[in-house]
């Protein structure tokens, strides 16, 4: 049997991750640090070399390093894009061995037992690794060694020493543990190893023994590879150019059921889908479809297709179709129920169709809102992203039409007798209020400037029951809405 | 003499009815209430008026279905997949500039697939010819009612014309017929 293979492992430490990533978009000359807000504190975050050589140190105040350094250059650290940016270096690192996984938040490890050969030995490939990480404006420590805990050590306390020579905290320990070790004198690596193990598990705990043993390969540690992210993209390339209408959603129809089966094996919907065709001069046309809400039904999804098809310019015709579900949402399955009221599905996949037309955030609906004021008594909130709400509550007559308040002739605190209103004439037969309304002075709000209102419903001759008010701050009468 | 209101209203489904005058929404809104079911409810996204579900009356707020077009010819679109789609039994135009008879025609046949009852409401005298009735409403003022307006039937494929004296009950959600008070 084939052991002569030693598991080899590489660790990439990123000293300077976050800043060298700010500073690939963008070059500054001088010192240069990211600020990251922590306990009340504007403090350094991560630096680069130039301010590193003025004496600045991570975890320093913004202030003090101002101080020390007046022309220091700085930007707010953003931690979700800096673990975005890692997440793109592991899948790059991919190219040198398919195992990667993420060492921290600032590091990746590799297992690269087996693969080593194909870039020309392992020292080939590690100097390949610096040259691509150094073009890219990364600074890099990489260490590698026969197991994770020795290539971290050597990444992070000095490249291609010997372990034994190392700190004591490159076993990836606590920081008591290490002052604690070095003021028993125990500050190497080496020295470490070859003291009693009793006494230490005694004092230390099992964690210092277990990352001794895992340093020296006695103890077995993974490196945990990520799996990458499913992939929502199916395409097809075709030998003859197509330009029929059928023709091309056959073939969606294909690539809909590859794409749909995608869906079902990570129990997710697709709630927009993105259907690219190439053409044979190499122009690409896309055809965006929006869900009122996730799918993973062929049947249900095709004929959705049918209107951006149909609007296509085929061109010389189109030789390659490409299907992508761009947003996924989690649609895991239901339980089929034999009694069932209505179908939830149909009224969805006429919003589905309808949005396709007019723009599916223009497909609304009217949800309650806890307010007096009657414009905010409701909110208006798209279909597809909404749940139906109950819980109307109805204290007084409320009008069927609201529009923007228009002003009427009108004096004193009681409704006119006769008034004009839209040109025509009116006069007051009966009279019901007033209702006092007072604006939500936690809010800005325009329209509500002129103060209190009362309101009063009034019914007037020849007709029309007319909701006015009167704005007591501010004299004036106003036409608000209408009852039924 | 006019016919008896219930040979006409509630209005014929499977068919596209029209409705003009100052309470037009307001018919629409009955007209909602007494079919149920969900409404689709198409406007013009410039239109100043707004409903407002709080004064809703029979007509759940969550039922009804708001699609907020840019012109006309989306209004039209729209109406003629949700009539013909017919999974909620009544849709409702507010209509802003003349319809064509094509347009009308199209309109009465996406219903008859669907089976489903259309309501456009038009400003006055802008109705296509191929619509099966159209009503003006006029709320009418009464001492002690709210809720009393004046349904007119000024066209009607297939009957006589009326004139109708109506009030919403809300205890029955349905329109009563009241005989108009004398002058």
């Amino acid at each position: 049997m084939f052991d002569g293979m030693q598991r080899r492992v590489v660790s990439l430490w990123f000293p300077r991750l976050a800043s060298d990533r700010v500073l690939r978009a963008r070059q500054v000359d001088g010192p240069f640090a990211l600020t990251l807000a922590q306990n009340n504190a504007n403090r350094i975050y991560c630096l680069n070399s130039a301010a590193e050589a003025r004496g600045l140190y991570r975890g320093m105040t913004l202030s003090d390093a101002r101080a020390f350094c007046p022309d220091l250059l700085t930007r707010s650290a953003d931690l979700a894009e800096d673990a975005r940016f890692l997440g793109s270096l592991r899948r790059w690192a991919t190219r040198w061995c398919p195992w990667v996984g993420f060492e921290g938040h600032d590091g990746l490890v590799l297992n690269i037992t087996g693969s080593a050969h194909l870039f020309g030995g392992e020292e080939a490939m590690l100097a390949a690794m610096r040259a691509r990480l150094a073009r890219a404006g990364l600074a890099v420590q990489i260490g590698q060694g026969e197991t994770r805990g020795a290539a971290w050590a050597r990444a992070h306390f000095g490249e291609g020493a010997a372990l034994e020579d190392l700190p004591v905290a490159a076993l990836r320990l606590g920081g008591e543990t290490v002052t604690a070790l070095q003021r028993m004198g125990l500050r190497t690596v080496g020295q470490l190893a070859n003291s009693p193990r009793a006494p230490l598990a005694r004092r230390f705990g099992a964690k210092l023994l277990l990352r001794l043993d895992q340093a020296f390969g006695q103890q077995p540690e993974q490196t945990s590879p990520e799996a990458d992210p499913p992939h929502f993209g199916v395409r097809m390339t075709l030998p003859e150019p197509i330009g029929l209408e059928a023709d091309v959603m056959a073939g969606a129809r294909r690539l809909l059921e590859r794409l749909c089966d995608k869906l079902r094996d990570q129990q997710s919907g697709a709630r927009v889908l993105c259907l690219t065709l190439r053409r044979v001069d190499g122009d690409a046309q896309d055809v965006e479809l929006r869900l009122a809400r996730p799918l993973r039904d062929p049947a249900r999804i095709l004929p959705l297709f049918q209107r951006g098809v149909s609007e296509l310019d085929a061109g010389f015709g189109i030789d390659q179709l490409r299907l992508e579900a761009v947003q996924v949402e989690p649609l895991p399955p239901e339980q089929v129920a034999h009694i069932r009221d209505h179908d939830p599905g149909r009224l969805d996949d006429l919003i589905s169709r309808i949005g396709t037309r007019i723009g599916l955030e223009n497909v609304q609906r009217f949800l309650p809102a806890d307010s007096h004021i009657p414009e905010r008594s409701f909110i208006i909130a798209p279909v597809a992203y909404s749940k139906p709400e109950k819980g109307w509550v109805r204290l007084r007559p409320r009008p069927i039409i609201l529009f923007p308040p228009e002003p009427i002739a009108a004096s004193g605190p009681r409704p006119p007798e006769r008034f004009r209103w839209r040109r025509m004439t009116l006069t007051t037969g009966r009279v019901t209020g007033p209702e006092r309304i007072t604006p939500e002075w936690w809010l800005v709000d325009d329209a509500w400037q002129s103060g209190l209102r009362d309101y009063w419903r009034g019914g007037t001759r020849p007709g029309g029951r007319l909701w006015v008010f009167y704005t007591p701050q501010n004299p004036g009468w106003f036409v608000q809405g209408e009852f039924a | 003499m006019s016919p008896t209101l219930n040979t006409v209203y509630p209005l014929r489904a499977a068919r596209v009815h029209e409705a003009c005058g100052p309470a037009a929404v307001s018919f629409a809104l009955r007209t909602a209430a007494q079919i149920g079911g969900d409404v689709i409810w198409l406007r013009e996204q410039w239109l100043p008026e707004r409903l407002n579900p709080a004064g809703f009356e029979g007509v759940e707020p969550d039922r009804l279905i708001l699609a907020q077009t840019e012109d006309q010819t989306d209004t039209l679109a729209v109406a003629e997949e949700a009539l013909r789609d017919g999974v909620a039994p009544l849709v409702v135009a507010q209509i802003t500039r003349p319809i064509s008879l094509t347009a009308g025609r199209r309109l009465q046949l996406a219903a008859k697939a669907g089976g489903t009852t259309g309501v456009c409401l038009i400003p006055d005298g802008m109705g296509s010819n191929a619509v099966e009735t159209r009503w003006h409403c006029a709320p009418v003022f009464d001492a002690d009612d709210s809720t009393l307006q004046q349904w007119d039937l000024i066209k009607n494929k297939s009957g006589t014309l009326g004139s109708w004296h109506v009030r919403w009950d809300a205890a029955a959600r349905r329109v009563i017929v009241v005989s108009p008070a004398g002058e």
